[in-house]
């Protein structure tokens, strides 16, 4: 029987679970006014039912799915030949791989001898019979949760509050997935970055300035060590997010400016959700226009003013970039200055001070904190980019401040190197890891200091 | 006195031009600026259109198929295996060229034709066996250097050399031409068909229906979740660290790059638990958390909305807290919160660099049937189309765009109409 299929025949357990609480609790209802003898509604009563049949053996079937495949090749590798236990883990993992892939009909690489074929019949057999008892036990459990609640049920019985008390445990629950998440991410990234520092030191990654993350695959192998200074990453990803920057600040905060100073009303209905289209636009399709139409246009400017310009500049992964960042700040510039008192702003006019003068002398440096905030969320959006610079800058590692060459950041790094298929544990995949933690601690700390920033200059006009 | 302010003016009069000017100035910079994100804006949706819109439309080549007894059943029977179907429809181009005889001269005049050709009439011969003998005209699919020939993507002037069809194959395309055996269709294959070495044969339907996959898997786990976390911070949580932490945290989480949670799943979901590598449900485990924080920000944005008076007059009536944030606020502040899935739904349509980490990126042919076949999404094939040098793909990579853009805006307008629709003043 499908999982699928399993969970059905629970919901349908749990509905009637439902219909016979809620009856039992009108049976069990005495006196004239029977409704009111009951300490809950009837159907609490029946959600208390369904709760009882369904919870406990959903979480009989996560529980299931995740231990089972575990169980079984752990069962498969006891029964196999001690030769075959003798292997190393990669070996064996390939074994189990074929037995698997023999066992459920699929084309397998090797030829196929009796202790596959044993082993892969012996597999059939475990897998099925887990699936029986998995459905025995599942429809046991649930029919005895639900005619357990279903006897507890009296009129006194305070089946609300039960409810009520299973509903809040779920939002609880819910609510801290966040800080699961958080703390996943952490783990994930920590612990396979500690492995790569065990292989290579924390200063040469931090202060190296060669990137080539080679690996060797044989030991005599010419430039078999593969060195992981990861200087020219952080130079390459500040160029460009630099470049961004230097687009989308001043642009962003003079849209901000016009938007809230000068345009009429019709102009800023056509202009603001124009941009939110642009920030609604997905990277990739960003990535697509930088690399195939933004960087032939910088390659041919630059040319025909005798420059020489890569095909993978630098100059138009931070174009593109720049202007996909252009709507978040020109959104936070405009909280930040529509945040300061209309009061200020009158004030600077009827002194005499022309629109321009009361914007730059009164309102900005009140807003500054606000936009200096926005600009920090921004930076560690264009640090964190991918998908631009995946498709637009280059893979090669150049220790350079000119941005018509090519260049490389550290979220492309992270793509090539678990893009396609490696050992899991080379100090190359690793590495990848030990960027995301950079990545990610770089990018927390701007956030927290951005949003600090933000949200205490909101405050402070309130 | 009087001389005093007589100066003043006089010196705040000669100030007047000047500063009139920089007001001028400062007030162009803002236009200038904010004509910047537009002009933007147009030059992209005009090179998207330019570039993708001819995509939409494809080559075909008419040619009288002969179901030959020879070629398709030398034992009798028709045998599926060993069948030539591509030379079937070699044979029905020849006969369109009849003093073509040299080797060289045979391959390139094949070259013409799609290998989908090949396919179309195997599926023909399957379909309908009676055929066999008989011959019947049929469009197959030009190859795709025909069909951006046509299109005028390749330059006819450049010298042979540089040029992917020679001076011969070109003549032979005019002559076609002029016959009228060459025809443009609506290209069906890029919406039914699965990815494909061939740009005649590739289309986004594996793709489409990956993302489909993980939307679904994604809308199941992120709404619910959101919304329960919202509700029991906006209305439950005590006000303490504990509650702090969780809002600063999920503030944060907003703002973690997208990539860092494809490194999640890489560790948690794939290595740690050992759910298959490409397959849709690791894809919409790791964007359900990557949209959780956008679905928690927009719901407790909206369960503020709602007015306290509501859930005092619930409490009035003698409804318990959960009853009142079940039965009276939750309805209230519904279509809030299902904007806010559509919000955080069209951003994971959107996302691409999470999936990259998951394996999502192979060169996968078969449109995936369930949440566990290898897939790919939608922004991915475009990444993996933008990536092919051939120019047939820059043009497909352009309408799997204006495709993808086009789920976007009808996600986007139904967020808009939703909130205008519902929206109430209280």
């Amino acid at each position: 029987m499908q999982i699928t299929t399993l969970i059905l025949i629970l919901f349908a357990l749990a509905a009637s679970a439902f219909y016979f609480g809620r009856e039992r609790s009108l049976a069990v209802a005495t006196g004239p006014k029977k409704l009111l003898s009951l300490h809950s509604l009837p159907g609490y009563y029946g959600y208390y039912t369904a709760i009882w049949a369904l919870l406990p053996a959903l979480a009989i079937i996560l529980l299931w799915t995740l231990v089972e495949p575990k169980v079984i090749v752990a069962l498969i590798v006891q029964g196999l030949p001690g030769a075959e236990q003798s292997m190393s883990s990669g070996e064996l993992n390939l074994l189990v791989n074929n037995i698997q892939n023999l066992a459920s009909g699929d084309v397998v690489a090797v030829e196929i001898d009796t202790v596959l074929r044993e082993a892969s019949l012996r597999y059939q057999e475990l897998t099925s019979t887990s699936r029986r008892l998995l459905v025995v036990l599942t429809l046991g459990i649930a029919a005895l949760g639900g005619v357990f609640s279903w006897r507890r049920i009296t009129p006194q019985f305070r089946a609300r509050n039960r409810v009520e008390s299973v509903v809040s445990g779920f939002l609880i629950a819910a609510s801290s997935i966040a800080i699961l998440t958080t703390i996943g991410i952490v783990m994930s990234v920590l612990f396979e970055a500690i492995r790569f520092f065990r292989e290579v030191s924390v200063t040469e990654f931090l202060f190296g300035l060669n990137w080539s993350p080679q690996t060797a695959i044989r030991a005599d192998q010419v430039g078999s060590s593969g060195s992981f200074g990861a200087v020219p990453l952080f130079t390459g990803t500040l160029l460009i997010t630099g470049i961004a920057m230097l687009v989308a600040v001043p642009v962003g905060i003079m849209t901000a400016i016009f938007l809230a100073e000068y345009s009429s009303n019709s102009v800023r209905s056509i202009t603001k959700p124009v941009l939110e289209i642009l920030a609604g636009i997905p990277t990739v399709v960003y990535g697509f226009f930088a690399a195939l139409t933004v960087a032939p246009i910088v390659r041919n400017v630059g040319e025909s003013m005798g420059f020489e310009v890569a095909s993978e500049s630098a100059l138009a992964a931070g174009l593109v970039m720049g202007i996909m960042i252009i709507p978040l700040v020109s959104s936070l510039s405009d909280d930040a200055i529509n945040a300061v008192p209309r009061a200020m702003r009158d004030g600077a006019l009827a002194l005499g001070s022309t629109r321009s003068e009361a914007m730059i002398k009164v309102l900005l440096p009140a807003a500054l904190p606000g936009i200096v905030g926005g600009v920090l969320l921004a930076i560690s959006r264009a640090i964190g980019e991918t998908m631009i610079v995946v498709m637009a800058a280059g893979l090669a590692a150049n220790l350079t401040a000119n941005p018509l060459e090519a260049v490389t950041t550290v979220t492309v790094q992270i793509v090539t190197l678990l893009v396609g298929d490696q050992e899991f544990d080379s100090a190359k995949t690793l590495a990848a890891f030990a960027l995301g933690l950079m990545l990610f601690l770089i990018t927390l700390g701007l956030n927290v200091l951005g949003l600090k920033v933000v949200r205490k200059y909101r405050e402070e006009y309130d | 006195m009087r001389a005093d302010s007589q100066s003043s003016r006089v010196r705040v009069e000669s100030g007047l031009g000047k500063r009139r000017r920089r007001e001028i100035i400062f007030r162009t910079f803002g236009l200038v600026a904010t004509l910047v994100g537009v002009f933007f804006l147009v030059a992209f949706f005009a090179t998207l259109i330019a570039n993708g819109s001819s995509a939409f439309v494809q080559t075909f080549l008419e040619l009288d198929i002969e179901y030959s007894e020879e070629a398709l059943a030398p034992n009798g029977e028709i045998d599926l295996d060993f069948a030539d179907f591509d030379g079937i429809a070699r044979a029905a181009l020849r006969k369109k060229f009849p003093d073509v005889t040299a080797r060289n001269e045979r391959r390139e005049l094949n070259r013409l034709i799609s290998v989908g050709a090949g396919y179309q009439i195997r599926d023909a011969i399957t379909n309908n066996p009676e055929l066999l003998g008989s011959s019947v005209a049929m469009q197959v699919p030009a190859a795709a250097n025909v069909d951006m020939l046509l299109k005028g993507n390749i330059d006819r002037n450049v010298p042979a050399d540089q040029r992917p069809l020679s001076d011969q194959q070109i003549q032979w395309i005019g002559q076609l031409t002029a016959d009228g055996s060459l025809a443009t269709k609506f290209n069906k294959a890029l919406f039914v068909n699965g990815d494909s070495r061939e740009p005649e044969l590739a289309g986004i339907r594996g793709a489409l229906m990956g993302s489909f996959y993980m939307l679904v898997i994604t809308i199941a786990l992120a709404f619910p979740i959101g919304a329960a976390a919202a509700i029991y911070l906006e209305e439950f949580a005590p006000r303490n660290r504990w509650a702090d932490l969780i809002e600063v945290n999920i503030n944060n989480l907003a703002a973690v790059p997208s990539i860092v949670f494809g490194l999640l799943g890489l560790a948690v979901f794939i290595n740690w638990i050992g759910i298959p590598r490409s397959a849709p449900l690791v894809g919409g485990l790791v964007l359900s958390l990557l949209t959780l924080p956008v679905i928690i920000i927009a719901s407790r944005a909206a369960i503020k909305a709602v007015p306290p008076s509501i859930r005092e007059a619930a409490f009035g009536l003698g409804a318990s807290k959960m009853q009142v944030v079940f039965h009276h606020v939750l309805p209230l502040a519904m279509p809030g919160m299902l904007t806010g899935a559509i919000i955080g739904m069209s951003r994971a349509l959107g996302e691409s660099a999470p999936l990259l980490m998951i394996g999502m990126v192979a060169f996968i042919v078969d449109v995936p049937g369930n949440f566990s076949d290898p897939a790919t999404a939608l922004p991915v094939q475009i990444y993996l189309w933008a990536d092919s040098p051939e120019r047939a793909f820059a043009e497909r990579t352009s309408a799997a765009i204006i495709v993808l853009l086009g789920f976007l805006l009808l996600m986007n307008l139904a967020a808009v109409i939703l909130r205008k629709r519902v929206e109430r003043k209280w």
